[in-house]
C-alpha cells in the first residue's frame, strides 16, 4: 500500500468537497483495500463515507424503500423493510466479514460485472441517488465498472420500488463465489416484468428483453426463452460464453419459478 | 472398551490448545531484535533475457540497507536437486542450474530477480519498484506437448528440446508388455490430465536469517517440513556453511502438504543476507506471492492402456506420461513422476506386465514438486480410471472387475513387476468393508430418490495402494536419491522422571505432539502428560529427515521405539542393581521393575533418579544418565491400501456436481490414535475432492498465471464437502517396523480423486449421456460441456 491521507466525511457535502483530484471515496473497503494492498492504486487521500449521516439507514416509503449508500450488506440482509428478494441477495454476498463491511453504495458505484446488486437495481427499476442528482437504474449502469457517476460524485442511496413478485438466482463462480451468472426477475403490481442479468456479459449488467417480453404475457417458467446468443458473453476459466448464455436461461427459469 | 491413553487411544490433540487460542508460535511470530525486512523483486514475464538490473536509484532510497542481485551469487552454488533420474538411454537427466536470484534470464512469472533489504517492508517495496529492469521478453512455452515438439522456446540451453529425462520402467519388461497387447482380448485406452495444483497451506512461507558474529553461527527460522534437510542442502550445497555453524529452526508450521519440503531461494537469500550484512533479516510471503513462488503439484498428461483377457483379468499396462517440471528442478521433483509413480502402477492388482514411459519437461511455469501423495495419486488416478472404463466397456461390475484382479490375501510378501514388494495387505477385506460401510445395497434406492429430485446420482469406487514410510536408504539410493531416508530420535529421561523425545520428524498439523507420547507412554507405563516432544530445531534434536510421504510414525515413530527400548534396557540394568538381582530376572511392566518370583520392586521414577544421582549405582559397568538415541532405517516401504466410494448428484441443467456421500475403508496397519487418523483421512479426502471438482492452476499462453489468487483458484470450502464415513478397522500390520504401522497422511488425497470422477461418469451414464471421461476438475462448465458434446 502507498501512503495516503485519511478524511472522515460527516456529510455528503463534506465528502464531495474532499473528493476530486486523486482523492478516492472509501466505504466498506472490501474491493478497494485489496486493490491498494496490491499497489494497484495510489490515491492521495481516502474519503471515508461510513460516517455520513444522510447515507445511513433504511427508510420505508409508500411503495418503495430507500437504502442509504453506506448501509452494509448485513444490515440489508436483516432488514424487514426491504423486499425479501433484495434481503436474500444481500445475504448471499461474500462471507459474514464482507457483509459486515461492504456497502450498497460501494457495490453500485463499483459496478463489478459479477456483482449482485446491479442486477437488483436494474431488475427492480431502482433509482440511484447520487451527489449529482437521481439517476434511473436503466441509465446508470453503462458497462463493466462504468456508471453515470461523474468525476468526484458519490452514490448516496438507492430507492427500490416494491415489487409484486421478485427473486434473485445466483449461480456462483466456484472460486470467488461472485455471480458467474445472476438473474434478478421482478413483476410489478401493474404486471411490468424486468429480467436483469449480471455476471454474464462483457457489457456488464443488462436486461434480457426477450425474456421480459415472453414473461409479460405469461409469468411462468415455461415461457422463458432458450439461451440467448453467446456473442458478447464473458468467457473465462470458469465458463465459456455458451455456458454463461445457457445459465441465463436456466437461472431465469428458476427465478420465475421461485417468485 | 476404547483405551483412554497410550497406543490406540483417541487422546485429544494437546497442540490444539495453543493453535485454537491463537498462542501458536509460527515463524512470522518470531522477531529478532534489529531485524530488517526483505522484499523480492520478481519477474512479471514468463520468459525473457534479463539484460540489466540497475539498483543504483533504488539503493539510495530511504531505509534501504542493501540490494542483492544475481551477481552476488555468481560464485555461490545454486539450489541443489536431491534426486537424479537416468533416461532410457542411460544418460543422466538434464540438470540446469537453479540460481538463487536470476542472472541473464528469467524463466517463469515470479522468478526472483533482486532482494531488497530495508528498515521496513514498505520501504523495501518502494525500492523494489524503483529497480530498473531491462527484460527482453521471449516467447514462453507453457504446454508440455508444445515444449517437446521441436519448435518451442528453449527454457534452458542445458536441456535440448526442453526434455529433462525420458524414463522407461520397467525397461526389461518393455517388449513383453508390448507383445501382451498384441494378443489381448480387449484393450482400453484412456488419455487424461492430472491437473496442476497450488498447495496453499494456510500459513504462507516465512524466513528469518540471523547471524551471530562472535560465534560465527547462522540461524535460519523457516516454515519447513524438514529443517535438518534444509540445513544439509543449504549449508553444504549452496552457502558452504558447515552444519555446526548453521542452525535451522522450523517452529509451529501451519500446514505444508509438500510445498514446504523443498529448499527455497528465499531461505538461502535470508541466511546469506544476514551473514553478509551482519544483521537479522525477515521475509514474509503473502498469499499473492505464494502463488508465484511456492512449488506447485501434479501436472501430468497421460495415455494409459490396459490389456485384458475375456474374463476381465488384467494382462498388461502401458503408459506414456508427460510430467511438468516447470522452469527449474525443485528439490525432489524428478522423483515424483518416476519412482513415486511408476512403482505404484501395479496398484492392488496382479497385472504381470507393466511398462511406463515418462518424459519430464521444462516449461516457463513455476517449479512442480511433491504435493500430498506425490506421484501415487497420479498413478492411482489413471489406473482406477482406466479400470472403470474397461469395466464399462466389457460390461463387468466395477467391484467385480477389481476383485477378479486383486492380489490374494495369502500372496504376501508379494513381488510386483514394478520393483516394490508389498509386505502385507488384504484388498478383498477393505473392499468388503467398503461395501458394508458405504451401503452399496441401498444405492439403487438412493439413485431413485435423487431422480425424483431431478438429479442424476452416480457411484464411483477406487481401490488404492501407496508406498509410504519413505524409506529404505539403500533402495532410494539405488533409485537416485542423493539423501538417506532414515529417521532418528533421542529419548531423554530427566532426573525427576519427565521424558523429552527429540524427533527428526516434523509436525505441521499431523499431531505428533499427541501421538508420539502415546507410544512412549505405553512403553514406559507413564502418563502421556509426562512426555514432551521436541522437534523442528536442528539445535535441539539429532539428525532428522523430516515429515512427508506419510513417514513420521512408520520411520520416526520406529526410531522412537528403538530409542525407548534402549532406555528400558538400561533402566532394567539400573533396577537390577537397585534390587540386587540379575538383570535377566528383572521384568518391566506398567512402569514398575520387579524381580520374578519375589516381592522386590522399584518404580521407573526411582530408577531415573538414581541414573542422575548415582550414589548407589553400577558405575563400573554402566554410565550414569538416562538418554538414548536411535537411528532407524526401514527395510521396505509400508503399503497402506484401501477402498473408497463416492456418491454424487449431478444437475444436468447446470453441470453442478454435489458430493452426496463419501466412504473410506482403509488399512493403515496398527493405529496409534484413531481420532487423529480420522482427521488425516478427512483432510486428505478434502484435498482430493478439491482436485477432482474445484482446483485448477492455469497459465495462459504467455505464461501468466491465470488462476493467481483465490478469486480464480477454487479452494474447497467446508460446504463443498460432505460428512465422511471413515473406517480403518481392516488391519494387516506392517511386518517390518516395530509398531506395525503403515502411515495415513496421504491416503485420502490418493484414493479420492478417481472415486469422485468415476462417480461423476457413472451419474452421467445413468442419465443416458455417453461420457467416457472428464478431466479434473469436473467443474460445472466442464460437466455441462461434456453433456452437450455427448448429445
Ligand atoms: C471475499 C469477497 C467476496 C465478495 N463476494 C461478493 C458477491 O458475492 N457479490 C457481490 O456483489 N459482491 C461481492 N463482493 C464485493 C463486496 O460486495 C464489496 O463490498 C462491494 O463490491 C464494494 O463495497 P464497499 O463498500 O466495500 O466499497 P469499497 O471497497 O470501499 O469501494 C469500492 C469502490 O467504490 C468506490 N466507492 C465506494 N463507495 C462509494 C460511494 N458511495 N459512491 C461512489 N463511489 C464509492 C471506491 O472509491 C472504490 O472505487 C465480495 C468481496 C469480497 C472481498
Amino acid at each position: 500500500m502507498y501512503n495516503f491521507d485519511y478524511v472522515k466525511a460527516s456529510s455528503v457535502a463534506d465528502a464531495t468537497a474532499a473528493l476530486g483530484g486523486d482523492a478516492q471515496a472509501i466505504s466498506g473497503g472490501q474491493t478497494l483495500i485489496p486493490t491498494l494492498k496490491a499497489r494497484l492504486g495510489q490515491p492521495s487521500s481516502l474519503v471515508d463515507l461510513s460516517g455520513v449521516a444522510e447515507m445511513s439507514g433504511i427508510t420505508a416509503g409508500d411503495g418503495s424503500v430507500t437504502i442509504g449508500g453506506a448501509v452494509t450488506h448485513h444490515a440489508v440482509s436483516e432488514s424487514g423493510d426491504v423486499p425479501a428478494s433484495v434481503a436474500a441477495l444481500a445475504a448471499g454476498i461474500g462471507d459474514p466479514a464482507v457483509r459486515h463491511r461492504g456497502t450498497i453504495g460501494g457495490s453500485v458505484a463499483n459496478n463489478d460485472p459479477s456483482a449482485c446488486y446491479p442486477s437488483a437495481c436494474l431488475g427492480l427499476g431502482a433509482t440511484i441517488h447520487t451527489s449529482g442528482g437521481d439517476v434511473a437504474a436503466d441509465d446508470y449502469f453503462q458497462g463493466m465498472f462504468d456508471t453515470a457517476l461523474g468525476e468526484g460524485q458519490i452514490v448516496t442511496g438507492v430507492t427500490f420500488p416494491t415489487p409484486a413478485k421478485a427473486n434473485y438466482q445466483k449461480f456462483v463462480q466456484p472460486a470467488s463465489r461472485f455471480a458467474l451468472v445472476g438473474v434478478f426477475v421482478s413483476q410489478m403490481a401493474d404486471g411490468y416484468v424486468r429480467v436483469a442479468v449480471t455476471g454474464a456479459s462483457e457489457s456488464g449488467v443488462f436486461r434480457w428483453s426477450d425474456a421480459e417480453t415472453a414473461l409479460a404475457g405469461n409469468f411462468s417458467a415455461d415461457v422463458v426463452p432458450a439461451a440467448p446468443s453467446a456473442d458478447g458473453m464473458i468467457a473465462d476459466l470458469h465458463g465459456s460464453a455458451a455456458y454463461r448464455a445457457h445459465l441465463i436461461s436456466v437461472m431465469t427459469k428458476r427465478a420465475v419459478a421461485a417468485c | 472398551m476404547p483405551k483412554d491413553s497410550g497406543i490406540g487411544a483417541p487422546s485429544k490433540r494437546r497442540e490444539d490448545v495453543r493453535f485454537l487460542t491463537g498462542a501458536g508460535n509460527y515463524t512470522d511470530d518470531i522477531n529478532v531484535a534489529g531485524q530488517k525486512y526483505v522484499v523480492f523483486l520478481r519477474s512479471s514475464v514468463a520468459h525473457g533475457n534479463l539484460n540489466k538490473v540497475d539498483t543504483a536509484a533504488a539503493a539510495a532510497m530511504p531505509g534501504v540497507v542493501h540490494i542483492f542481485t544475481g551477481d552476488d551469487f555468481a560464485e555461490i552454488g545454486g539450489l541443489p536437486c536431491g534426486w537424479q533420474i537416468h533416461s532410457r538411454d542411460g544418460e543422466p537427466m538434464a540438470e540446469p542450474p537453479h540460481p538463487v536470484l536470476a542472472r541473464g534470464k528469467v524463466r517463469h512469472v515470479g522468478d526472483p530477480i533482486a532482494a531488497v533489504v530495508a528498515d521496513s517492508v514498505e520501504q523495501a517495496r518502494d525500492a523494489a519498484e524503483a529497480i530498473e529492469l531491462d527484460i527482453e521478453e521471449l516467447p514462453a512455452v507453457v504446454d508440455m506437448t508444445d515444449a517437446i515438439s521441436g519448435n518451442a522456446a528453449q527454457v534452458h540451453e542445458e536441456a535440448p528440446n526442453n526434455l529433462c529425462y525420458d524414463w522407461g520402467f520397467v525397461e526389461e519388461n518393455r517388449d513383453a508388455t508390448m507383445e501382451a497387447f498384441e494378443g489381448a482380448h480387449h484393450v482400453t485406452t484412456l488419455e487424461l490430465i492430472n491437473n496442476r495444483l497450488v498447495a496453499n497451506p494456510m500459513e504462507p512461507r516465512v524466513c528469518i536469517g540471523d547471524f551471530n558474529a562472535p560465534s560465527g553461527e547462522s540461524t535460519l527460522y523457516t516454515t519447513s517440513q524438514n529443517p535438518h534437510v534444509i540445513r544439509l542442502l543449504m549449508g553444504a550445497f549452496v552457502l558452504g556453511i558447515p552444519e555446526h555453524k548453521l542452525r535451522v529452526i522450523a517452529p509451529d508450521v501451519g500446514g505444508g502438504f509438500g510445498a514446504k519440503i523443498y529448499h527455497y531461494a528465499e531461505e538461502a537469500l535470508c541466511t546469506f543476507a544476514a551473514k553478509t550484512l551482519k544483521m537479522p533479516v525477515k521475509w514474509t510471503c503473502d498469499r499473492s506471492e505464494a502463488f508465484i513462488s511456492d512449488a506447485q503439484g501434479r501436472d501430468h498428461k497421460t495415455k494409459i492402456e490396459l490389456a485384458l483377457d475375456a474374463d476381465g483379468k488384467f494382462l498388461a499396462i502401458r503408459t506414456e506420461t508427460l510430467a511438468n517440471m516447470g522452469a527449474y528442478l525443485s528439490t525432489f521433483a524428478p522423483a515424483v513422476p518416476t519412482w513415486l509413480h511408476g512403482t505404484l502402477m501395479a496398484g492392488t492388482y496382479t497385472t504381470p506386465l507393466i511398462y511406463c514411459n515418462v518424459k519430464a519437461v521444462f516449461t516457463n511455469t513455476l517449479p512442480v514438486d511433491a504435493y500430498r501423495g506425490a506421484g501415487r495419486p497420479e498413478a492411482t488416478y489413471q489406473l482406477e480410471r482406466v479400470i472403470d472404463v474397461a469395466a464399462r466397456e466389457m460390461g463387468i461390475d466395477p467391484v467385480e472387475i477389481r476383485r477378479r484382479n486383486f492380489i490374494p490375501a495369502d500372496a504376501y510378501p508379494y513381488q510386483t513387476p514394478v520393483a516394490v514388494a508389498y509386505d502385507t495387505g488384504d484388498y478383498h477385506g477393505t473392499m468388503d468393508k467398503l461395501v458394508e460401510v458405504a451401503d452399496f445395497a441401498g444405492f439403487s434406492a438412493r439413485r431413485e430418490a435423487s431422480k425424483a429430485k431431478g438429479k442424476l446420482r452416480g457411484l464411483g469406487i477406487c481401490s488404492y495402494i501407496e508406498a509410504c514410510g519413505i524409506a529404505p536408504s539403500a533402495l532410494v539410493g539405488q533409485l537416485g536419491a542423493r539423501a538417506g531416508l532414515f529417521e532418528s530420535c533421542t529419548v531423554r529421561v530427566n532426573a525427576a522422571g519427565g521424558v523429552v523425545v527429540m524427533t527428526g520428524s516434523h509436525s505441521h498439523g499431523q499431531g505428533h505432539e499427541t501421538t508420539f507420547p502415546q507410544v512412549v507412554s505405553e512403553m514406559l507405563g507413564m502418563p502421556e502428560e509426562m512426555i514432551e516432544i521436541v522437534h523442528g530445531d536442528t539445535g535441539r534434536g539429532p539428525m532428522g529427515m523430516g515429515t512427508y510421504g506419510s513417514r513420521s510414525i512408520a520411520v520416526g515413530g520406529a526410531a522412537m521405539v528403538r530409542a525407548t527400548e534402549k532406555i528400558i534396557a538400561k533402566a532394567t540394568r539400573i533396577a537390577a542393581h537397585l534390587m540386587e538381582a540379575s538383570h535377566e530376572d528383572v521384568e518391566f511392566k506398567d512402569g514398575m521393575f520387579s524381580v520374578a518370583g519375589t516381592d522386590k520392586q522399584v518404580d521407573f521414577g526411582s530408577v531415573a533418579l538414581s541414573a542422575y544421582v548415582p550414589h548407589n549405582y553400577p558405575l563400573e559397568t554402566l554410565e550414569p544418565g538416562l538418554e538414548e538415541t536411535a537411528f532407524y532405517d526401514p527395510s521396505n516401504f509400508t503399503y497402506p491400501a484401501g477402498a473408497y466410494a463416492c456418491e454424487v448428484e449431478v444437475d444436468e441443467d447446470t453441470g453442478v456436481v454435489e458430493i452426496a456421500s463419501f466412504a473410506a475403508a482403509d488399512d493403515f496397519g496398527n493405529i496409534i490414535n484413531p481420532m487423529i487418523v480420522d482427521g488425516q483421512v478427512h483432510g486428505g479426502i478434502g484435498q482430493g475432492i478439491g482436485q477432482a471438482l474445484l482446483e485448477n492452476c492455469v497459465y495462459d499462453e504467455s505464461g501468466q498465471l491465470a488462476s493467481g489468487s483465490f478469486m480464480d483458484y477454487a479452494m474447497p470450502r467446508a460446504d463443498d464437502l460432505p460428512m465422511y464415513t471413515v473406517d480403518h478397522s481392516s488391519i494387516t500390520p506392517c511386518t517390518h517396523n516395530p509398531l506395525g504401522v503403515k502411515g495415513c497422511g496421504e491416503a485420502g488425497a490418493i484414493g479420492s480423486p478417481p472415486a469422485v470422477i468415476n462417480a461423476v461418469v457413472d451419474a452421467l451414464q445413468s442419465g443416458g449421456h455417453n461420457v467416457t471421461h472428464l478431466d479434473m476438475p469436473a467443474s460445472p462448465d466442464r460437466v455441462w460441456a461434456a453433456i452437450q458434446a455427448a448429445k
